[in-house]
């Protein structure tokens, strides 16, 4: 049976300086020590441990040791957070990882924490620059002019699932759930193609994708990322690392991103999703598939047929359908993957019948719907700068200038929900044990990543407690003995070995 | 925030009226769609930024990842 897929979200949000130096990487340094002197004031600071970061190891066998390996600047701020996430500076851009979560439900709530987070650190710089002066955030993937940053999604898989099955059956997923969660984006950045011939289209990041599969994620990025760091036991687990997403405004839209891709991954790892939709061409594919907003363009198929993205999508959605008669849905959580199965039928029939009808959902439709009634009314023409600067609000994470805020999007998560994921860590997975001793212990803690922690309890050495199972260290299993506990010695000592 | 949430609520009751009864006319539901727009355009008008041609032209980020 599939393993538990177990997730997380990595947003690299843009930045901007207004009335002051702009320099993103220093901006970025003062946004986040400016939430983290606010909010742990009384708080020792917690630095990332970078032992076990790996990210040169490919998935298909071999380790990069050459300048393209993907760099881990150590040397930047870099925090890890009560709610299990990590807040750092990732080249120039402000990033959150949320904690690893159980359900794409609980993926959304602590999405929607991170961007409470911005935002709160958004007001905090402004106190720390010169009068007037402030830090934009955008939560989107591109500046417009071929620079593009990403939205990272990661699964829990076992490790002896065979990589070209998964690259191979993953892909038509990849290239087809843009359908849905598309940001949107007004004009083009294909090399030789303008906005005139693309003036509006799905994706934020599909034109950025030149390769099928491979280790990059800043050049040359592959549909599948191969990156080979499972920031757990190895010998039983991979984390897929996707990088082809866009960064959603609309919570329907993260939800179903992740949710439609979990169980999609769950029917691979069981070898129940076959060979039906893999795809002839996959990097034409997903810039085609992007670039018509009509849905009604065919891919080529790698048996030789063509079928539109809709069609792929409900070709999926059909064995996943089966799928839940078969096997249950246990593995993305019964309640949650019903509901999802559910929306993902109303979103395909949506967009079968009237996309505009799901301008509450979709937020490339949200988009559309806004930067064309503009159009109309001005008089404006498409793939114009005055579209582009609508393209750019929609992400602006000021509330007050926030357009996804206003285009009534549907909410799946209360705001007290999402506040309360700014600092509360979820209960479902070892994110729970990371966020309640730094919430508890920080005193006595001197370093924390993804699979370990390391406590100075006043005797030497200092204790490594490894995390090496996604799902030890919840609520259920240390709740009690963290309440219980009044110093990080005391719960040491009671644990024994945490990971027996 | 609290635009937020009386949004959220509207849209809520939205989402489980289009779950439970059948799809309102399409005219009607046409019509709705558009004064919603267009009363959605007379906010974006107050809350676009002044200068939004020469702030998207500036827009340049990093690439990142």
């Amino acid at each position: 049976m599939a393993l538990p897929k177990v997730c997380g979200i990595e947003t690299e949000y843009g930045i901007v300086v207004r009335g002051a130096d702009n320099n993103p990487v220093t901006a970025s340094s003062l946004l986040i020590n400016a939430y983290l002197a606010e909010t742990a004031r009384a708080r020792t600071r917690i630095g990332w441990d970078f032992e076990d970061e790996q990210p040169a190891n490919d998935a298909r066998g071999f380790s990069l040791d050459t300048s393209l390996a993907p760099e881990v600047e150590t040397t930047l701020v870099n925090a890890v957070l009560t709610n299990g996430a990590r807040f750092y500076v990732d080249h120039a851009h402000p990033e959150i990882s949320t904690p690893e979560v159980r359900t794409a439900r609980e993926a959304v709530v602590w999405d929607r924490g991170a961007d409470e987070i911005i935002r709160r650190s958004m007001i905090a710089a402004k106190s720390m620059l010169p009068e007037g002066a402030e830090i934009v955030i955008h939560k989107n993937n591109s500046d417009g002019k071929g620079n593009s940053y990403g939205c990272h999604e990661n699964y829990l898989l076992a490790r002896e699932l065979p990589f070209g099955r998964l690259t191979r059956q993953i892909t038509p997923h990849f290239v087809t759930r843009q359908i849905f969660t598309g940001a949107g984006k007004v004009g083009c950045e294909l090399a030789g193609r303008t906005s005139r011939d693309v003036p509006y289209q799905l994706s934020q990041r599909a034109d950025f994708f030149e390769e099928e599969i491979g280790l990059e994620t800043t050049l040359k990025r592959p549909i599948v990322n191969t990156r080979d760091e499972p920031h757990a036991d190895p010998q039983k687990y991979r984390r897929l690392h996707v990088i082809v997403g866009d960064a959603n405004m609309s919570e329907v839209a993260t939800y179903l991103k992740v949710g439609t891709t979990a169980i999609v991954l769950a029917m691979i790892e069981d070898d129940e999703l076959g060979d039906d939709w893999a795809l002839g061409h996959p990097v034409p594919a997903i810039r085609q598939v992007s670039h018509d907003p009509t849905l009604a363009q065919t891919i080529q198929l790698a048996s030789g047929g063509r079928a539109t993205a809709l069609e792929i999508q409900w070709g999926l959605l059909e064995r996943a359908r089966k799928y839940e008669q078969s096997h249950g849905l246990e593995s993305v959580g019964e309640a949650v993957g019903a509901d999802v199965l559910a929306r993902w039928e109303q979103i395909l029939i949506g967009l079968e019948s009237d996309p505009k009808s799901l301008a509450h959902q979709v937020d490339w439709i949200a988009k559309r719907r806004l930067v064309e009634g503009y159009a109309a009314r001005h008089g404006i023409e498409p793939g114009s700068d005055k579209l582009k600067a609508l393209d750019l609000q929609y992400h602006d994470m000021r509330v007050d200038r926030c357009l996804a805020l206003r285009v009534g999007l549907d909410t799946l998560v209360t705001d007290e929900e999402a506040a309360a994921a700014m600092t509360e860590p979820p209960a479902t997975t070892r994110a729970y044990f990371r966020g309640r001793c730094l919430e508890k212990f920080a005193g006595e803690i001197v370093a924390a990543n993804w699979d370990s922690m390391v406590f100075d309890v006043g005797r030497d050495p200092l204790r490594r407690v490894p995390m090496m199972e996604p799902l030890r260290g919840t609520a259920d299993h240390v709740g009690t003995l963290i309440d219980d506990s009044n110093t990080a010695r005391e719960l040491l000592d009671r644990l024994g070995d945490p990971t027996a | 925030m609290a635009e937020r949430q009386q949004k959220s609520k509207q849209t809520g009751e939205r989402t489980d009226e289009a779950v439970v009864d059948a799809a309102p006319p399409v005219t009607e539901r046409g019509e709705e769609l558009k004064a919603e727009l267009d009363d959605l355009l007379d906010e974006i008008d107050e809350v676009l930024e002044t200068n939004a041609e020469d702030f998207v032209k500036s827009y340049v980020q990093k690439g990142g990842e």
